[in-house]
């Protein structure tokens, strides 16, 4: 799972408030090299949940490089682009959970894949 | 492997030739059927691979983007193995797909396709926050969602779930674009109406509707009007045929006012407008008008009343 998929992830368990952001705990994660796209990374920012990105990065460990605020313009700055792609696309949390702020509830991660599959009475 | 011959599939369809296998809904619900050993038998068929590129490339050509390479952030509906998802790639998008089979997800894992994976059920609707998706796509999965494999699986609350919530996580003007196989007319009308129920524009474009073998369908959708205006022409539009100092044109607006203006300068008629197309190049006619208004006004949508002005040839304005 990517840091990209997690910014999106939210828990939609049946009288949660707020499924967003999920907590990561990892117990092991893979690195692997993605192609930078300075455009989709541009336009992936005005989507992304920065306050959220940059916990999330921190608790895997990839938050190198990225600020606390989300930065205004960032066409030119090739430092911040090349953080922020790594951060956002070539860190795989293979195995650990995602735990909902609000309910709590744990939903694991196996083999890179979260498993958010609900209970008939979650639904 | 035995070098025996692949059975003889449909030309325009992924099923097996048995009628028993003819529709996998019948068989077993997604996850037992999408088993491991039937996840790796599709993944490896070249004929399915063939259609699934096929039917990817089609939803993204409905999801008319602007082509300005710019890669769009996509929901992959029912990714399986990642056979759309991999076409997505090569279109240049992001993707993020949801399954229900793990098999399938982990074929995909295997297979390193570079969209986000995420088991889940979408009759349960789509576990993302609001507004993130700069569209979305489904090839061949949704008529799961008609199948009742227990008693809590009822298909009208599941297909509601899912739609609002696709609707949802979609930006504003995005578009859905979900090919599906439906087991008849009724299917297709449920799937169909429980999307335009939740907010969702659109309808079912079939392509080769004529052809039993290739006939596809696609529900296209759109989450509200489009959030930004089409970009306007650039340059300094010499090569518009707009001769308004010829006085071909009229620039008084809908005020009423006088032809006099009109017939002065070259003495040309002036131009007037037409519901045309090619094989109608004097227009389709106000019968046409008038029943496309009653099927707007079939469908909910606010349409101005009929009148003696309907249909009538109005004279070219800006």
């Amino acid at each position: 799972m990517r840091l990209l998929t997690h910014n999106m992830l939210a828990s939609n368990v049946k009288g949660t408030t707020s499924g967003f952001p999920l907590r990561i705990e990892v117990l092991q994660k893979e690195e692997r090299e993605a192609e930078f796209h300075a455009e989709f990374l541009v336009n992936t920012l005005g989507k992304i949940e920065w306050d959220a990105f940059v916990g999330a990065a921190r608790s895997i460990g990839a938050d190198d490089g990225l600020p606390n605020t989300k930065p205004a313009d960032v066409s030119g700055d090739e430092a911040f682009l090349r953080a922020f792609h790594h951060a956002l696309l070539e860190v795989h949390v293979q195995e650990g959970y995602l735990v909902c702020p609000d309910s709590g509830r744990r939903f694991p991660i196996t083999k890179g894949i979260p498993n958010m599959l609900l209970n008939e009475d979650e639904v | 492997e035995s070098r025996r011959a692949l059975p003889r599939l449909h030309a325009s369809s992924c099923r097996a030739a048995t009628p028993a296998m003819s529709r996998p809904e019948l068989t077993a619900p997604p996850q037992e059927f999408y088993n491991d050993t039937e996840a790796r038998k599709y993944t490896a068929s070249s004929r399915v691979i063939e259609i699934q590129d096929r039917l990817t490339e089609r939803a993204v050509e409905l999801l008319n983007f602007p082509r300005d390479g710019v890669p769009r952030l996509l929901l992959d509906v029912g990714c399986g193995s990642g056979l759309s998802g991999d076409r997505l790639t090569e279109l240049g998008h992001e993707w993020i797909g949801t399954d229900i089979s793990k098999s399938m997800l982990e074929v995909a894992q295997e297979r390193e396709v570079e969209g986000g994976l995420i088991h889940y059920d979408m009759g349960h609707g789509c576990p993302f926050r609001p507004g993130v998706f700069d569209g979305a796509i489904s090839i061949s999965a949704v008529q799961w969602l008609c199948n009742a494999d227990n008693s809590a699986h009822e298909p009208r609350r599941r297909l509601k779930a899912f739609f609002t919530q696709l609707y949802r996580c979609l930006r504003r003007g995005a578009k859905a674009v979900l090919q599906f196989y439906p087991d008849g007319a009724k299917q297709a009308e449920m799937i169909t109406t429980a999307a335009l129920r939740v907010g969702f524009s659109g309808g079912l474009v079939v392509d080769y509707p004529n052809s039993t073998r290739a006939k596809k369908y696609f529900l296209v959708l759109a989450a509200g009007p489009p959030e930004t205006l089409p970009t306007p022409r650039s340059g300094d539009g010499t090569e518009i045929d707009a001769d308004y100092d010829k006085g071909e044109v009229r620039v008084d607006g809908r005020s009423g006012g006088s032809n006099k203006r009109l017939k002065k300068g070259n003495g040309k008629h002036a131009r007037t407008v037409f519901v045309g197309s090619k094989r109608h190049p004097e227009g389709k006619g106000v019968a046409w008008i008038k029943k496309k208004k009653e099927q707007a006004r079939n469908r909910g949508k606010d349409t101005a009343r009929d009148s003696k002005y309907t249909g009538r040839k109005r004279k070219e304005r800006i």
